[in-house]
């Protein structure tokens, strides 16, 4: 169950995480070279099934927040995050059996790898999103009943700070301005909890896929397979349903507006072969959200949006998005525990402003649906 | 009537083209590219001097175009050692300057480096609340003194919002390591972004040695023949830069190639707003032009395996070009993207030879004529006619998309077509307003370095804190023209020619970084030299 990670895993991650990213979730390549700085340094790095933890060890995620944007401008120590980690360990009076990631989409799939490449502990192998999302409170830790708190924060300098939040929407609120004081970018570490929490709240192996389709997405490039096939065939045989083909096209217009710490915006594409004659709107609030043709909405968040090169099967980020682009647009089915009634109040197309009630894009598509 | 002189070195041939005031092509010339570059720009001079009957004297300029750059960094040649300095600490160890360059090339520089402490945040607010610490500065500096290290490259964390800690550790170089060592500052020549702005400061520093070479070759030829004029190296936004800047900044001349051929082959056709299909033996290069210049690309650039992140030309690269061998396979016609190359007057089939290329197809369709005589299209009577008509819509299918993806709007703008293998796109593109093929389009390369302009850009994060938009709009425009008139334009001709707001993810909205560019005439043109 337990295995090891190296260099080769860690650029698959970067691929797959770029996919779950749904074109947001900050580019994993800074963290996928701290990672390999790291692993060349202090050797491979262990990932164990959520089920390795026993129930009653502690597991510290970790985590940047902030602007991505300048994480790729001041670089880190590679330390913060670890740091963080002890004082929430400090904080809890006990150590922790392992980290883990809160977001398996985008760079915040990689930085638990630095602090056990650092610390020699492992990595569980799930997280709290299944994707990536802008906020800390949207996780199944969350959801299901884990304090955010206490949280651990660090920046570059040395900064830090031990908060403790009533409940985890405040904790985001007043982690993100800390996070602004301290440079834009915080490190941090949060959902301290047992193991027995993490079997019950964690959704599980999402870094191990993200890991396998990295490598099929590599793999058919290099033999020239089709990508799509590919991530069909492994999303099928995972907790996530079967990739659906939303569209195929061009970009013919990206709108981007920065408010509120955010990137709203939205793309049009221009439909190609059999969607010739159609055009697919996709919204994004730093990840795509919601997917329409013409008026009938086709996939929708906590679902997952991601767009991919036509030819080249490789992921396009929302900032990379640009006219011109030949593109797939892919949906793919949410695991199940995202979409329970409590985690729709959390991640559900009206906490993104859409008045209107989440519908499994299996459903809109009347796929049979695979799993459970 | 006062003359200047254009040369562009390209894969195959270096072209020189001599203008006169008026920019109206006096004479021009093609020689083949040689190994080692120099000895191509300098037959190429000596050719086009020979042919022309214009007073010499009065040539006051010469603009070069040359992959000199480029081949030192990919040949690993004629670079210098040098040292990379990261002022960053206490941030900024997790990953060491060159961490993911090639060994090599690593090995060719010297893969020398330090952290020192100082830089800021992205409102200016010191990383280390003492900035630089004297002592530390100078014993590194020292430790540089006393090494092998020919050359240094000094990044500061968010040196494009700040540029002082550079500034300031350049000033203890200067005293320490003499005035003349090589510097490189990497606010100069890269954006946000740290490790792709050093990486691109670390190779500027690897080439100072590089333009000096090509300088006195290029002096010396022209000394032979008694031109006393001022050289300048176009860089890859085709604007111009002196000697003395060159010797500062020759990563800045990577890529200037594609620029010029572009501009040279707009100016043909006077527009100003449009796409360049450059369409040669084996790919074809398409740029777009915005009021005059290159559109800049907007992801980081590998340069010899390096990720930088300093200007460079947005062009699509395909592989099509009048060489590019057909096939069949299973009742699919594919074009490319392998080519015969400079062998299609003997291995095409049209010309004797027994494969099958895009140029073969266009003769067989009757859309093409060559006028050689070894080009027989009675030979291509035996073609299969849906293999000649798929290959042409491939042809026409991958052009018209490069085409499209160059764009950044709907709107339908004009395409220039030019190059040997331009014959392949005989009728219309998809999404172009028109199809312009200028004549003469030989020499347009040599022709883009000629009116090069002078320019200046800036990248950087404003706080608009106590500020309204537009007067951070107007500081930003304030600063952009000043740096170009400081690059030597004259001040009436400065014109901004791009202006870019960018939005930032998970920030305040009282920040904003702009983007923006302006380029002028070259000062003191024609008037004082005319009475030499």
């Amino acid at each position: 169950m337990a295995r090891w990670i190296g260099e080769e895993d860690i650029e698959d991650l970067s691929i797959g995480a770029a996919l779950f990213g749904t074109g947001g979730g900050g580019d994993p390549y800074l963290g996928k070279l701290m990672v390999q700085k790291a692993i060349r340094k202090y050797g491979p790095i262990k990932l164990i099934d959520p089920s390795e933890v026993p129930d009653d060890e502690l597991v510290i995620p970790t985590a940047m927040m902030g602007a991505p944007t300048i994480m790729v401008e001041k670089i880190p120590n590679g330390d913060e995050a670890l740091k963080s980690l002890r004082l929430v360990e400090k904080e809890l009076g006990k150590k922790a059996f392992a980290t883990m990631p809160v977001e398996c989409g985008g760079l915040n799939s990689t930085i638990p790898f630095v602090v056990a490449a650092y610390t020699g502990l492992p990595v569980v192998d799930g997280d709290g999103m299944g994707r990536a999302f802008p906020e800390l409170q949207m996780e199944t830790f969350n959801v299901y009943g884990v304090s955010g708190t206490p949280m651990g924060l660090y920046n570059e300098r040395g900064d830090h700070c031990m908060l403790n939040a009533l409940d985890n929407a405040m904790l985001e609120h007043i982690s993100r301005g800390i996070a602004i004081r301290m440079g834009g970018v915080a490190h941090v570490a949060l959902y301290g909890m047992t193991g027995q929490e993490v079997k019950q709240t964690a959704i599980p192996n999402t870094i191990s896929l993200c890991m396998k389709i990295g490598r099929a997405i590599r793999e058919a490039n290099q033999s020239k397979l089709d990508v799509i096939q590919t991530i069909k065939e492994t999303t099928k045989d995972s907790i996530y349903g079967e990739a659906i083909v939303l569209f195929k096209g061009k970009v013919i217009d990206v709108e981007r507006r920065s408010t509120d710490g955010f990137v709203r915006g939205k793309a049009v594409v221009e439909g190609l072969d059999e969607y010739e004659n159609k055009n697919l709107l996709v919204e994004f609030q730093n990840e795509n959200l919601i997917a329409k043709i013409g008026e009938e909405t086709v996939a929708m968040v906590p679902d997952l949006i991601s767009f991919l090169d036509l030819e080249t099967g490789d992921p396009i980020t929302t900032e990379g998005l640009r006219y011109g682009y030949r593109v797939t647009c892919l949906g793919i089915p949410t695991p199940q525990i995202m979409r329970s009634e409590q985690a729709l109040k959390i991640w559900g197309p009206r906490n993104f402003g859409y008045d209107m009630p989440y519908t499994k894009i299996e459903d809109i598509h009347s796929v049979k649906e695979v799993h459970r | 009537m006062i003359y200047k002189i254009g040369i562009d070195v390209g894969g195959t041939n270096t072209d020189a083209v001599i203008l006169d005031e008026n920019n109206s092509v006096v004479e021009s010339i093609k020689s083949p590219t040689t190994l080692d570059v120099e000895s191509g720009i300098v037959a190429a001079v000596e050719g086009v001097l020979k042919k022309t009957n214009i007073e010499l004297r009065n040539i006051r300029y010469v603009m070069l175009g040359t992959t000199h750059a480029t081949n030192a960094i990919i040949e690993r040649k004629n670079l210098a050692k040098i040292a990379c300095v990261r002022i960053c600490l206490p941030a900024g160890g997790s990953i060491e300057p060159m961490f993911s360059w090639d060994d090599s090339l690593k090995a060719a520089v010297g893969n020398q480096y330090y952290l020192l402490h100082g830089g800021c945040e992205f409102d200016g607010r010191p990383l280390n609340s003492e900035g630089l610490m004297k002592e530390e500065c100078v014993q590194v500096l020292n430790e540089i003194k006393h090494s092998e290290v020919e050359s240094i490259a000094i990044t500061s964390i968010f040196s494009p919002v700040l540029d002082s800690y550079e500034k300031e550790l350049e000033q203890m170089a200067k005293e320490i390591l003499g005035e003349d060592f090589p510097i490189t500052l990497s606010y100069e020549i890269g954006n946000l972004g740290l490790l792709e702005r050093e990486s691109s400061a670390a190779l500027n520093a690897s080439l100072v040695k590089v333009i000096n070479k090509v300088a006195i070759g290029l002096q010396k030829a022209l000394a032979r023949y008694g031109v006393d004029a001022e050289i300048f190296f176009t860089q890859n936004d085709g604007t111009l830069m002196s000697i003395e800047f060159a010797k500062k900044y020759p990563i800045l001349t990577i890529g200037s190639g594609p620029t010029n051929s572009i501009r040279g082959a707009a100016y043909l056709t006077g527009l100003e707003e449009c796409i360049v299909c450059d369409i040669g033996g084996t790919s074809t290069d398409i740029g777009i032009l915005i009021k005059g210049f290159p559109r800049q690309s907007s992801v980081s650039v590998e340069i010899g395996g390096v990720r930088t992140n300093f200007r460079m030309p947005d062009i699509i690269s395909i592989g099509i070009g009048g060489g590019s061998i057909v096939r069949e396979d299973n009742g699919r016609v594919t074009v490319g993207p392998d080519s015969v190359g400079y062998n299609i007057i003997k291995d095409s089939i049209a010309f004797g030879g027994d494969t099958l290329t895009a140029t073969d197809c266009l003769l067989a369709a009757g859309l093409a004529k060559i006028n050689h005589p070894n080009c027989d299209v009675a030979r291509l009577a035996s073609i299969k006619p849906e293999v000649i008509e798929n290959a042409i819509s491939f042809i026409q299918d991958k052009v018209s998309v490069a085409v499209d993806r160059i764009k950044t709007k709907k709107e339908e703008i004009p395409v220039v077509l030019v190059g040997g293998g331009s014959i392949l796109v005989p009728g219309d593109i998809e999404g172009a307003s028109e199809v312009v093929r200028p004549q003469y389009s030989g020499c347009a390369n040599a022709l883009g370095a000629a009116i090069a302009q002078v320019s200046g850009d800036l990248d950087k994060i404003f706080s608009t804190e106590g500020k309204s938009r537009e007067e951070v709009i107007k500081e930003a425009k304030d600063q952009v023209v000043q740096k170009t008139i400081d690059a030597g334009a004259d001040p009436t001709t400065v014109e901004i020619i791009e202006f870019e707001e960018v939005p930032i993810a998970y920030l305040p909205s009282n920040v904003i970084r702009i983007k923006t560019k302006a380029a002028g005439k070259l000062l003191n043109p024609t008037l004082e030299v005319t009475n030499l």
